[in-house]
């Protein structure tokens, strides 16, 4: 097994390749404006470091979000057509999944909350019972309207760092690792799980509204 | 022949996937997938739901387009791709679609130009361009007059429209008539049975003063609006079919004596028309009157191809190979306003697939 892992939902592009027992190569860049340019020169990075070539991968595993659209659609579509190109199936994973796991690797117990940013103000956000186990969420909502429910609990991810007076208690990885997710996905086909389709967790609705009528140029 | 670049090209500068496959100049797929429908009650293509289809669409349109062109992807001699201009995030969803099928196949990619492929289409129908080429395109998006010496590397930029888009005044005028989204073609429809001559709408830009090859349809548009509106304020019936032919006359009468002007002054004798509007039947039958009395061939693909598809990044892709044009490499990006006079985008490392190569771990890693 040879897992190509990719995740674009957050700031960070990041790529791992995981052989079902552990991470042969990983590489992670933040820079919230440059998925497109950046993912393609990872994936090869990552694989000159590991000294395989892309179609010795059997499984490609892809952060499906929720995240900021237009970068999470970058490894989606990147993901997808791998897979086609390959034929090897495509295997999605939450990012907030990916988050909450690799918080659990770095020694964090649960119950606790992950969160990234989502922009407008808000964030998207999910509450485990520990790494492996998501029991609220994803979701997408203002800070201070879901502080309360989750008050007492570590907080992982950006989403903490950048409200500090919602969730007090931000706990490590601030940034999602593709090394993480592809240990998650490796863990869970092992054990005959099933995983998300390769689709985009928007959450929200696109910005778009109906015209309600042209505007009267005549001067009045 | 079959010693002719096999290329794929995909295009999603706007709401249609498209991805086309051709052989040289011959063409043996073109499929595409089109959210049209979707942003009709909008009025407009909106963004971001655009780049949502782009995305559902991609991978099924690339295997549809193999399946209909009967051809294995690993015969392929190069991938093409849209890389602007065009709405930003529907551009990436192909340009890194288009990137990781070039790695994956080891295939070597081609970042193309938008509008110089809306050109370059015509080879798939008529065999190949006449150099130079002058080239009028219209559609929803753009207005241009180009003069393309080579497809591949030079095109100038004549004249281009200073406010709307000629699709763009179809579509707000066919809003102002309540007749839905797109308005290019029912407005046709209805302008057949209209009389073009019944009132007589401005021509922008059209004094002896004015720009020869520039085009303004913002004045046309509040002109026709007003009409309207005055019509309706008096309480009489607006005379629709009349209003679409003397609205689409104004329209394509000042895009066609510009264009065969802009023949002449340069001594062009041949002139094509691509872009969705190159599907209007007033605006083809207009431009063949013109040009035959001009003395100039006139080439329009048919509407198929006039309107955006992959077949026309293909067909540009195809004569990147075919003339040796260095290809892009895999940090290429999309760019929403490419200017026209970048006909494609070359890469400072053009993509080889080269694995030996060590490749330096940036400082901004987080995780080596
Ligand atoms: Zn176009």
């Amino acid at each position: 097994m040879l897992l190509l892992a990719v995740d674009t939902a957050t700031p960070a592009v990041t790529v791992a390749l995981h052989d079902g027992t552990s991470v042969v190569a990983e590489s992670g860049q933040v820079d919230a404006r440059r998925h497109g340019e950046l993912l393609l020169p990872a994936v090869d990075r990552v694989l000159a470091r590991a000294g395989v070539k892309l179609d010795a991968v059997t499984d490609v595993v892809v952060g499906v979000g929720p995240g900021p659209y237009t970068g999470l659609r970058v490894g989606l579509v990147t993901a997808a057509t791998f897979g086609s190109a390959l034929s090897v199936p495509v295997h999605g994973l939450c990012t907030l999944d990916g988050l909450a796991y690799a918080a659990g690797l770095a020694g964090l117990e649960g119950p606790f909350a992950v969160a990234t940013d989502a922009r407008r103000k808000e964030v998207y956000w999910a509450r485990y019972d520990d790494a492996r186990t998501r029991v609220t969420g994803p979701a997408v909502d203002r800070p201070a309207d879901i502080a309360g429910q989750l008050a007492g609990l570590p907080v992982v991810g950006a989403g903490a760092v950048l409200y500090p007076e919602a969730f007090p208690d931000a706990r490590e990885p601030e940034h999602v690792s593709a090394g993480a997710l592809a240990a998650l996905a490796a863990e869970r086909l092992a054990a005959g799980a099933e995983l998300l389709p390769p689709q985009p967790l928007y959450l929200r609705r696109p910005d778009a509204q109906v015209p309600k009528n042209y505007k009267v140029v005549t001067p009045k | 022949m079959a010693d002719e670049p096999l290329v794929l090209g995909i295009e999603t500068s706007c709401d249609e996937t498209g991805v086309g496959i051709v052989r040289g100049t011959t063409l043996l797929a073109d499929a595409v997938a089109s959210s049209v429908d979707t942003h009709a009650r909008f009025g407009g293509v909106v963004p971001e739901i655009a780049s949502r289809a782009h995305l559902e669409a991609m991978v099924p349109t690339i295997e549809r387009a193999l399946k209909e062109a009967g051809i294995s992807a690993r015969d392929l001699d190069g991938i093409s791709v849209t890389a602007g201009p065009g709405l930003a995030g529907a551009l990436l969803v192909g340009v890194s679609a288009a990137k990781a099928y070039a790695y994956a196949l080891n295939k070597p990619l081609y970042g193309v130009n938008h509008l110089a492929s809306h050109i370059c289409v015509d080879q798939l129908e008529h065999g190949p361009l006449p150099e130079p080429t002058m080239a009028l395109l219209v559609s929803g998006g753009h207005s241009s007059l180009l003069l393309a010496p080579d497809i591949t590397n030079d095109v100038r930029p004549l004249g281009a429209t200073i406010d709307d888009a000629a699709g763009e005044a179809f579509d707000k005028i066919a809003r102002v008539l309540n007749l839905g989204f797109p308005g290019g073609p029912v407005i046709d429809r209805l302008a057949k049975e209209g009389d073009p001559a019944a009132i007589a709408f401005p021509r922008g830009l059209t004094g002896s003063r004015d720009p020869a090859y520039d085009f303004s349809f913002s004045g046309l548009k509040t002109s026709v609006a007003r009409w309207i509106e005055a019509k309706r304020a008096a309480g009489e019936e607006v005379p629709v079919r009349d209003v679409a032919a003397s609205f689409q006359e104004a329209v394509v009468d000042v895009l066609t004596r510009k264009a065969v002007r802009a023949c002449k002054d340069e001594g062009v004798d041949h002139l094509m028309i691509g872009g969705g509007v190159a599907a209007n039947s007033r605006l083809r039958a207009l431009a063949e009157e013109r040009c035959e009395r001009a003395g100039i061939r006139l080439r329009v693909p048919r509407p198929g191809l006039c309107t955006d598809n992959g077949a026309m990044v293909a067909a540009l892709g195809a004569e990147m190979v075919a003339r040796n044009r260095p290809a892009s490499d895999l940090e290429l990006s999309a760019d929403s306003s490419l200017p026209v006079t970048d006909t494609h985008v070359p890469g400072a490392h053009p993509y080889t697939h080269d694995h030996d190569h060590v490749h330096e771990i940036s400082k901004d890693n987080l995780y080596s």
